[in-house]
């Protein structure tokens, strides 16, 4: 519970000025998530296929006894795929989605950093229209005038939606 | 009072309601000819503690209502008034009524003033009756009378309040009671200190003041005792009449007077009475339905009660186990090769202890079924009233246990199945006679255990199912062919169909064809089956089969390329090997196969699974295992059978989502996770 109260005080923006974000790689890409939403970091292992889902949904594993399902991010943001090795990393996040706790697994290619980041620079992603989805960037931040995607985890853990949205190309 | 009392809130509402629901068993097992005193004791029992309760907790709209039920209980238990069905209408109403008020006050929400006041006027002409046909009038029923005639009567009262010395020990708190009783109305509070001794002697325990209390306002000196009620043995007190001359003061207060009064003042004359009181309990219906929801809520995430030995047990259990741990820890510190047999040994006890303790632990979460029958008795009672007909229950194998899940998920089923038995199974009466029965419906609800499963059965000797009927009615509502053909089995199973009701007439019991699609979409996701069986003029039953708990499950792992499944062996008929000839094709695509006159459709799993690591695609290399699912019967061709074992089941939907033709995942012994089949879901992904 107590963590739960963190992570509505960090969501809320106006409580806090600035916040730690994890960063990590995907291809040439480099992206954040709210370090609060990260519950622990894992190696790579093999996971139960699931049938009949998208690509990019991996599969789950048992995690101390809870299944969680395993996303590929790069798959997921149409990156390519990468050939799993013993460095591949897969972040463990959990949020709240429709007042139940949630947890997932995401596979990227390497974690880097945790930055502090002042909420007062962080920019609205820029709008491409349908040819980039944006969906899942909060914003976008420059650490060491580098540029980080700031992923939105709550909505990233939203599967069903996800899965309707991609239905058409498995039916 | 620096105690925090929201945290007694659970236990004083769990016990509420557990009271309420002995309440109302009471109140129906009472024979009107013949009351049996500690029935109406017990009753009486259980409102006062309510009362008692909600008044320490300051729940006062509770407290006062239950006050006046208490009333009326105390006259009937001593023997001041007689008990008639009129009466005890009104008093299962209140219990509603209360119910709702306390699920209200859990739920942080508003009570519904107005039903509430609707109630206590009805208790209230109800105790305004007098003793039925005792002749002494009751005396506390005609001060009330007395009381709204000339409301100015009493202009106050004057308390003098002398606690004990050791009256704080017993945890009563004199600023409470005069918070309470500023609650009535203007209270003015004289502290006198001349009892205090020097600093130096006192006693922090002790309690040396005196108070003289006046309160001002229509007040009834029954309602001073009732807050007094806690500390009467533990002091001094005397209520006196103010004597007061101010009369204007008295006016202006006469406009917000208790709403015990005002209801008084509304009351009809009490043939009028008499009147309304049924139809006052057909009003709280509706409401009951509503409560029942919300406190269903409350109880799935709410406590379990076990049994004191069940406990027991379990800690017995865990001492062999940590024997058992710390035999074999030493065992392991200086392992030689001659200390193997006792490592054995040790295994093998742990594995018991373990297998023990998993069933004492799921022993933990069964609840004996009389959970959700308990319910019933009052549901017949209100329903055969309201449609006017002679009905018995009988409850059969209340002590029957089953998981606490499947006792949730099971009431609103059977509500429906029992409404339905009553509404559309027994025959009126007169309708009965003319047909040779017995004037008395009997509907029968049953519960027993048979292999893994519960049966659950709701008999009832009505009119039963007219096959006729029901086809005119499928076809009619275009639900199958004209010339459809059906067995009788099949043709009882259209009820379940969505849409379909016969029911000539619509009432608001049943009839509107929502019901039994429902029904069974609800035992189906319990992992059970619902049956129909009928004689025309005889009766009709129903059973449900249900999986004793939904926790662990008897599961047949198989093989598909490398990838493993669980097939739950309850739906497994048989495994065979497959030949060449047995094999037919429908349409070019479709594959079944002939087993003993019946065809069956194949289902490749590698296929609709995906499964790309699959070697053999050829219907001989493998194994056809014969599955059963909501009546439908089909092939799953898998690689190889791998054996059998109790799985636990988890949630795929807990962090994931609902997957076609998965119920779920199950943890295997290295770790790595294998989904259970879901038979009825792996056919729907088959014919897309």
């Amino acid at each position: 519970m107590a963590e739960d109260t963190t992570n509505t005080q960090t969501e809320d923006k106006k409580l806090d000025n600035s916040s730690q974000f994890l960063s990590f790689s995907l291809g040439d890409e480099e992206y954040g998530i709210d370090i609060l939403r990260v519950q622990e970091i894992r190696s790579w292992e093999p996971v139960s296929r699931i049938p009949n889902v998208p690509k990019y949904e991996k599969g789950v594993v048992n995690l101390r006894g809870a299944i969680v399902p395993i996303i590929d991010l790069r798959e997921r943001f149409g990156l390519g795929h990468a050939e799993y090795n013993p460095l591949t990393v897969v972040v463990i996040l959990q949020a709240k989605v429709e007042a139940t706790n949630r947890t997932m697994g995401v596979v990227v290619d390497a974690v880097s950093d945790v930055v502090d980041v002042e909420l007062s620079r962080i920019q609205n992603a820029p709008n491409f229209g349908a040819k980039v989805s944006t969906e899942f960037i909060n914003g976008l931040v420059s650490v060491n005038e580098r540029m980080v995607m700031l992923l939105d985890v709550a909505k990233l853990l939203q599967l069903e939606k996800l899965h309707e949205d991609h239905q058409d190309q498995y039916h | 009072m620096s105690i925090d009392m929201a945290q007694f809130h659970q236990v004083f509402f769990e016990e509420s309601f557990e009271g309420l629901d002995a309440m109302e068993s009471g109140l129906l097992n009472l024979d009107m000819g013949d009351v049996d005193d500690e029935v109406i004791n017990t009753i009486f029992r259980a409102a006062h503690s309510i009362k008692g309760g909600s008044g320490t907790f300051g729940f006062t709209a509770v407290s006062d209502f239950t006050h006046v039920m208490e009333t009326l209980l105390d006259e009937m238990r001593d023997g001041r008034r007689q008990v008639t069905q009129a009466a005890v209408n009104v008093l299962l109403g209140s219990v509603d009524c209360l119910r709702e008020m306390l699920t209200a006050i859990q739920d942080d929400s508003d009570i519904d003033v107005e039903t509430v006041s609707e109630h206590q006027q009805a208790l209230e002409k109800e105790l305004a009756q007098g003793g039925g046909a005792l002749a002494q009038p009751v005396e506390v029923a005609a001060e009330v009378v007395e009381e709204s005639v000339d409301p100015g009567a009493s202009p106050g009262w004057e308390i003098a309040f002398s606690p004990h010395l050791g009256m704080l020990r017993t945890g009563n708190d004199p600023v409470r009671i005069f918070r309470e009783l500023s609650e009535l109305g203007d209270l003015e509070v004289t502290v006198d200190f001349r009892g205090m001794p020097s600093l130096n002697e006192i006693e922090p325990e002790d309690c040396h003041l005196s108070w003289k209390l006046i309160l001002k306002g229509d007040v009834q000196e029954s309602e001073i005792n009732d807050i007094f009620d806690w500390v009467e043995d533990e002091c001094d007190m005397a209520i006196s009449p103010l004597r007061d001359e101010n009369g204007d003061y008295i006016e202006a207060q006469a406009i917000d007077v208790e709403p015990v009064v005002e209801a008084v003042k509304q009351q009809p004359t009490p043939v009028a009475a008499k009147a309304d009181a049924p139809t006052d309990v057909n009003k709280t219906t509706k409401p009951t339905v509503k409560s029942d929801s919300k406190s269903k809520d409350n109880k799935s995430s709410g406590s379990i009660r076990v049994d004191t030995s069940k406990i027991d047990t379990l800690i017995n259990m865990v001492g062999e186990l940590v024997i058992t741990q710390s035999m074999l820890s030493l065992v392991g510190e200086h392992f030689e090769i001659n200390k193997l047999d006792q490592l054995k040994n040790g295994l093998s006890q742990l594995e018991r202890h373990t297998r023990e303790l998993q069933e004492s632990v799921m022993n933990i979460r069964m609840l004996p079924i009389s959970f959700v029958f308990s319910r019933f008795p009052r549901l017949v009672h209100d329903l055969s009233t309201k449609l006017g007909k002679k009905i018995d229950l009988k409850l059969v194998g209340e002590q029957t246990e089953v998981d606490k899940t499947v006792v949730e998920l099971l009431s609103d089923p059977l509500v429906h199945l029992v409404r339905n038995s009553l509404d559309h199974g027994i025959e009126m009466p007169a309708e009965r006679l003319a047909a040779g029965k017995p004037e008395n419906g009997t509907v029968i609800l049953e519960a027993y255990h048979r292999g893994g499963n519960i049966v659950i059965e709701v008999v009832d000797d009505g009119k039963g199912l007219d096959k006729e009927k029901l086809r005119a009615k499928a076809i009619e509502k275009g639900l199958i062919e004209e010339d459809a053909i059906l067995t009788d089995k099949q043709t009882y199973e259209l009820i379940f169909m969505p849409g379909f009701s016969t029911a000539e007439q619509l009432t608001d019991v049943s009839g509107r064809g929502v019901g039994m699609d429902v029904v069974r979409r609800n035992i189906q996701t319990l992992g059970g089956n619902i049956e129909i069986i009928s004689e025309l003029g005889k009766g009709s039953t129903i059973s449900i089969h249900l999986p004793l708990t939904l926790a662990i499950l008897d599961g047949q792992s198989i093989a598909v390329g490398d990838e493993r499944f669980i097939v739950p062996l309850g739906s497994i008929i048989e495994s065979l090997n497959i030949t060449d000839d047995q094999v037919n094709k429908v349409a070019g695509k479709g594959e079944t196969f002939l087993l003993r006159d019946e065809y069956l459709p194949i289902v490749r799993m590698h296929e609709i699974f995906q499964v790309e690591s699959a070697q053999r695609t050829n219907l001989m290399d493998g194994l056809v295992v014969v599955v059963e699912g909501q009546g439908v019967r089909c092939g799953l061709f898998v690689d190889d059978l791998l054996g059998q074992q109790q799985v636990v089941i988890k949630s795929l939907e807990a962090n994931y989502r609902k997957v076609e033709g998965v119920s779920g995942a199950t943890i295997l012994g290295d770790g790595s996770v294998a989904l259970i089949l879901d038979i009825p879901g792996l056919v729907r992904l088959s014919n897309q």
